[in-house]
């Protein structure tokens, strides 16, 4: 395949974007890279607050590791989830901020949305890291679960990146996507279980099975679940959750790429 | 004879012409598709070898299709038929530090850029120093470029791309970048490449450094291939069509102002035989002759031609005062003659301004600024390296007589 040689051949171009992407995020901030731990946090803060406490919720107790916390019930959720909206959010940009090198150079473009997607993922694996210590030091003894928790994340960023593409080729064509995609991203946020257990829906929708059903086929769900299983509970997650999750990501590159493909032509005249 | 380092085979391309660009999702729906647009076909059949090691240009009047040839070439556009094959890396400078980021500092942009243009970390780090004195900057590497002045920015993007070494180097109108040194070491390393077998094309309106630099030209003309030929006959070819066109439109360019006491009705051109032309030789005889009509009695006027390289660079703005021509009152018709003996200017183009003013040249009564436009062609002496005009010296060699390396002889 052309793509996959042509990419690999570039493999420092995307090295160097990935770095500028990072290196360029918290310059002349006083914090710095402080800034990419603070974000999710203060949101863990809100979340704990108004979910954990002032609503109640009641994260249900981890199997075998017996922990009963709302925070990390939350953030195992939580920064899987960040991971992904920020990734669409600024990789969906990446063709139109990067307008006058797209016009003036040529290189494989989708460098350019695989470059901010792996930003994110670099401040996603720090992220994971200071979780898994937070955890070391509540008593979750997570290090034997890492290997598949990377496994996880990295069939996260397939899938993330799958539809980035997508999202940056189509919002060249048609610029008012970046709002929709907005929009859709909030409504995509509460349809995941991230602030609330599971069982509140299933609850919710006792009568209508197959309604929860539709829920639970919410590829989002599925790898909040699969993080909370190797973090929180930590077990291996299912078989199935497993397989459905790679399927999802096989299925996103596919349209990420073909859109690609097939738009990849004309950019140069459309921005 | 080796394989051509370019081969462009019947290529065309069509852009969109969007009537209204509005791509919102709200303008999509009420339309039913998206916005509404003419084909336009940007170029249309085009062939053409470009031989390795060879420089080369595109020559054509604007939008004739010249830069989105060598976009195709740079694989920035794709074209919708046909199909453009090149042997080797390509490096195009088509905007000095594209994709420079204005936060990050000189040397992380170096190595950003150089790998955009397809440097490896380990070639960049072996070119690094190189680079950043070709620019000159060594001072300022380690400083975030927004704080570069934009001569810094452009010089550090030109001295990346230069020292990319492609095999095929596109460039585009970017060769005057700088201050004259910098101008200098840019004009020898492009000798360099030339040495080294680089194939370079160039898209340039400067006809000067087009005749000088390139071997080979093809002349686009509205979306097709003209011609192609040796530089020098093209260009003095399509200089000879440029100036047909533009005699048969009125001479309606450049800016006028002034009061109108005194109004300069044409400015003329004057050949050897004294017929008006827009067409001259370098080294010929050239008569600059200003008409004017003064609708009152005007005392002591002051007359003055401007002449200007199309770019827009003064060359000469002589004053008949300071030559000891001042007429004591004029009125009615007349002319005024700038007689030139020998022309100093080198092929090319040149816009003529002519000014009337009160003896103080405080007062204009009429000033047509670039009101004519002329070419001047090869003539003699005949200097074909560029530049804009002829010192008209005579070039002298001489041995010394105690140099030791007579002594063998």
């Amino acid at each position: 395949m052309t793509t996959v040689s042509e990419i690999s051949r570039h493999r420092e171009l995307f090295a160097n974007l990935t770095l500028r992407e990072l290196r360029g995020k918290y310059k002349r901030s006083v914090l710095g890279w402080g800034w990419s731990l603070l974000n999710p946090l203060a949101q863990m803060a809100v979340y704990s607050l108004v979910f954990g406490f002032f609503l109640q919720v009641d994260p249900p107790v981890g199997d075998p590791s017996g922990m009963h916390v709302f925070a990390f019930f939350l953030l195992c959720g939580l920064l899987p989830w960040t991971y992904l909206s920020n990734s669409l959010t600024s990789g969906m940009d990446a063709l139109l901020a990067n307008a006058n090198l797209v016009k003036k150079v040529w290189f494989p473009r989708e460098l350019l949305v695989g470059a901010t997607v792996s930003a994110w993922g670099v401040s996603f694996l720090i992220e994971l890291g200071v979780l898994s210590v937070l955890l070391l030091i509540a008593g979750n003894m997570v290090i034997p679960w890492l290997l598949p928790v990377a496994f996880i994340a990295l069939v996260q960023t397939v899938f993330v990146l799958g539809l980035a593409l997508a999202l940056a080729v189509w919002s060249v064509y048609l610029r008012d996507l970046k709002y929709l995609v907005g929009i859709g991203l909030q409504i995509w946020f509460y349809a995941t279980p991230i602030v609330y257990p599971v069982s509140v829906v299933e609850e919710a929708l006792e009568d209508h099975p197959s309604l929860f059903k539709l829920y639970l086929a919410n590829p989002m769900a599925q790898f909040a679940d699969a993080y909370r299983d190797l973090l929180y509970s930590l077990r291996f997650p299912t078989l199935g959750n497993v397989l459905y999750l790679m399927a999802c990501a096989g299925v996103s590159l596919l349209i990420g790429v073909t859109a690609f493909r097939r738009l990849d032509g004309r950019l140069a005249e459309e921005l | 004879m080796s394989e051509p380092a370019i081969v462009v085979d019947g290529l065309s391309k069509r852009f969109r012409l969007y009537h209204d660009r509005n791509q919102t999702l709200k303008a999509a729906v009420m339309r039913g598709r998206r916005a509404r647009y003419e084909e336009f076909w940007a170029l249309r059949d085009v062939s053409l070898e470009i031989a390795e090691g060879a420089t080369y240009g595109f020559i054509g009047t604007n939008g004739s299709g010249k830069s989105t040839l060598l976009k195709c070439l740079a694989r920035i556009l794709v074209p919708d038929e046909g199909k453009v094959l090149t042997r080797g890396k390509v490096s195009a400078l088509l905007e000095l530090g594209a994709g420079f980021h204005p936060e990050l500092s000189g040397r992380e942009n170096v190595y950003l850029n150089g790998s955009i243009l397809g440097l490896s970390k380990r070639e960049l780090d072996h070119r690094f120093d190189d680079i950043v004195a070709f620019a000159g900057l060594e001072r300022f590497i380690d400083t975030p470029v927004k704080n570069y002045s934009s001569g810094m920015y452009v010089r550090l993007g030109f001295s990346v791309a230069i020292n990319v070494d492609p095999d095929i180097l596109l460039v585009d109108e970017v060769l005057a970048v700088g201050d004259e040194q910098f101008q200098r070491r840019c004009n020898e390393r492009f000798a360099d490449l030339r040495a080294q077998g680089t194939t370079i094309v160039i898209v340039s309106h400067s006809l000067g450094s087009v005749r000088s630099m390139c071997d080979e030209v093809a002349w686009i003309d509205q979306s097709r291939l003209r011609a192609i030929g040796p530089a020098g006959d093209l260009v003095d070819q399509y200089l000879a069509e440029v100036h047909e066109d533009r005699s048969a439109e009125e001479h309606a360019t450049g800016s006028r102002f002034g009061s109108g006491e005194v109004r300069l009705e044409r400015l003329e051109v004057l050949d050897r035989e004294g017929r008006a032309t827009d067409d001259v030789r370098t080294g010929e005889a050239v008569t600059f002759r200003l008409h004017y009509d003064a609708a009152e009695p005007i005392e002591r006027p002051t007359f003055s031609v401007e002449l200007h390289t199309i770019e827009g660079v003064l060359l000469t703005r002589p004053r008949a005062s300071e030559a000891g021509l001042t007429p004591d009152h004029i009125k009615g018709r007349g002319t005024v003659d700038l007689v030139v003996d020998r022309l100093p200017l080198l092929p090319g183009t040149y816009d003529l301004s002519a000014t009337v003013a009160d003896e103080s040249s405080l007062h204009v009564f009429d000033s047509r600024h670039r009101a004519l436009r002329f070419d001047v062609e090869p003539g003699d002496p005949h200097e074909s390296f560029g530049g804009v005009l002829t010192l008209q010296g005579r070039w002298q060699h001489e041995l010394d007589v105690s140099s030791p390396l007579l002594d063998g002889c």
